[in-house]
């Protein structure tokens, strides 16, 4: 395809702009993962299905597999990469540790992200509600058990921002 | 994904202009189901209009007639969280929450729910025939594996189901669909929005090529008082409905006055019987009746083996629904089976 076809995309990510010149079909996964080099966002089954490629995108998780990188242009978007405050691991990343929250680890970016979503969106109030609402996550190894016990530690705790 | 030019549109008259001059030319809006789709080459497309940055169409107003209009943009999310919607129609509240997960609902548009298309597996795989990907070609379905297939309105041409939860709520509520286009604007009945396969089945509804939806619109009854929402599937969360239904009921004391019962998973539409409704009307709200209206919604019905059990399924989800809505603390998550 001809390169009058790409477009000027910004994006914050972590707190850094970027400006990219991007083919419309390229999703925001591959943008971060290719153009950025920011791998720590994973690709699971690349179709919605799995939660691994979660990040927050103006405070909001969504699937990056099925995002358009175009259309995310002037967005302020959060990575794995960017959930620790310089050495300082976030309380929910503490916690997915304490709790042996994953075993291979390649769920846990999309966990992670996930979760802090889901604490800011206050909608989660019993363990029932935070299994139901961190469904869109699986776990290939079975990590759910810690994964809940880490997220419901972190909510009771109150302090995830 | 094929190669595909990209537009971003700021209002209905320039995506209106977009759309125009090729039935390749098409909307995305919260790319859930079309950016799956065109991943797999079962869609495709010379351009994609993004209607995103819309200054129109994202907020949930009220009407003069007592009813809510949902603009076209608002997320699932938002909407089922929205106060209006969680105090008035906790029903569509409910059916929305059940589908797909947190972050698809996040990201998914009103809009783009009423044009999802069908997980039937033989759709999804371009190898095999399928008249409503390639008309002409075949059912893979018929004869084939049909688990999650339709058991009433389907065609010798088509045994998919239309798979939303949220527009079963919509069916139930007679929701109205508002649509602008190079024609101007109309209004569809909720029911008249999606079609049964026919001969057509490559048509899933009725909205023509260069249309968008701007809103949907919800009559003032919202049936907050007796409503339920009942989702049963493969696994708990994250899975689409093997059969779902949403009642909304209207009592005077134990008497019905109103039922609206739709059902999802089971047709290529949401389905709704009005002998069904009539016949509760005025009658007790007591199992026994919602057995006989069940047994009026399914008439008719006809599986294809691997779906038989949808027949006996959705009979007693209905009841079993009905039955929540009288009483609809008893639908929470983890909440007991209804004795
Ligand atoms: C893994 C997975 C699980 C899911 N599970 C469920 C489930 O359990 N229950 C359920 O109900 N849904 C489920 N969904 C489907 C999801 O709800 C739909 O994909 C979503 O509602 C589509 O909305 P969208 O805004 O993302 O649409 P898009 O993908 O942007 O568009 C879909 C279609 O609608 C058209 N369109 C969009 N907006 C408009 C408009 N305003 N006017 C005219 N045409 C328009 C587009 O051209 C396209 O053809 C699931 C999806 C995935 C990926
Ligand atoms: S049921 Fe419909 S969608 Fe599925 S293979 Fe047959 S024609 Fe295609
Ligand atoms: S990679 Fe996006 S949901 Fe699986
Ligand atoms: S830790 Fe391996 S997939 Fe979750």
């Amino acid at each position: 395809m001809e390169t009058n076809n790409t477009h000027t995309t910004s994006l914050r990510v972590n707190g850094n702009d970027y400006q990219l010149n991007i083919l419309p079909w390229v999703s925001l996964l591959d943008a971060l993962r290719e153009n950025l080099d920011l791998t720590g966002t994973k690709k699971g089954c690349d179709h919605g299905q799995c939660g691994a490629c979660t990040v927050l995108v103006d405070g909001k998780r969504v699937l990056s597999c099925l995002t358009l990188a175009v259309m995310k242009d002037g967005s302020e978007i959060t990575t794995i990469e960017g959930i620790a405050k310089n050495e300082a691991l976030h309380p929910l990343q503490k916690a997915f540790i304490e709790h042996d929250a994953f075993q291979c680890g390649y769920c846990t970016p999309g966990q992670i992200c996930s979760g802090i979503g889901m604490l800011k969106e206050g909608k989660a109030h019993t363990r029932e509600e935070v299994k139901e609402l961190m469904s869109g996550n699986l776990c290939r190894c079975g990590a759910h058990k810690g994964i809940i016990d880490a997220l419901m530690e972190v909510k009771e705790g109150g302090n995830y921002e | 994904m094929n190669n595909f030019t990209y537009a971003k549109t700021t209002d209905a008259t320039q995506a209106i202009d977009q759309l125009n001059g090729s039935t390749q030319n098409k909307i995305v809006a919260g790319g859930t189901n079309i950016n799956d789709l065109l991943k797999y080459f079962i869609t495709t497309a010379d351009k994609l209009v993004d209607i995103n940055p819309f200054t129109d169409n994202h907020a949930i107003t009220e009407l003069e007639n007592g009813g809510v209009r949902l603009g076209a943009l608002v997320t699932n999310a938002d909407t089922a969280y929205h106060p209006l919607i969680e105090s008035r129609y906790p029903l569509l509240s409910r059916a929305i929450l059940a589908g797909a997960s947190a972050q698809i609902r996040n990201m998914a548009t009103n809009g783009g729910n009423l044009n999802q298309r069908t997980r039937c597996y033989y759709f999804y795989d371009i190898n095999t025939p399928c008249n409503k990907r390639e008309p002409g070609s075949g059912c893979s379905a018929i004869g084939g594996y049909t688990r999650i297939h339709a058991i009433l309105g389907q065609s010798e041409n088509c045994i998919a189901v239309f798979p939303s939860d949220m527009c079963v709520a919509l069916a139930a509520l007679g929701a109205t669909v508002n649509i602008t286009g190079p024609g101007g604007y109309r209004v569809l009945a909720f029911a008249d929005y999606h079609r049964l396969p026919g001969d057509t089945p490559h048509i899933d509804n009725n909205l023509q090529h260069g249309e968008i939806i701007t809103g949907i619109d919800l009559p003032a009854t919202g049936f907050k008082k007796n409503y339920s929402y009942l989702k049963l599937r493969d696994r708990a969360s994250y899975s689409f409905a093997l059969v779902s239904v949403a009642t909304g009921l209207s009592l005077d004391g134990n008497i019905i006055k109103e039922a609206c019962i739709a059902l999802g998973g089971v047709a290529h539409k949401p389905w709704r019987v009005t002998a069904a409704e009539d016949f509760l009307k005025g009658k007790e709200a007591k199992r026994e009746n919602f057995a006989a209206a069940a047994d009026i919604i399914l008439q008719g019905a006809q599986g294809y083996a691997y779906n038989d059990f949808k027949i006996p399924l959705a009979k007693k989800a209905i009841v079993r629904n009905c039955m929540m809505a009288l009483n609809p603390e008893t639908q929470r998550p983890g909440a007991q089976p209804s004795k």
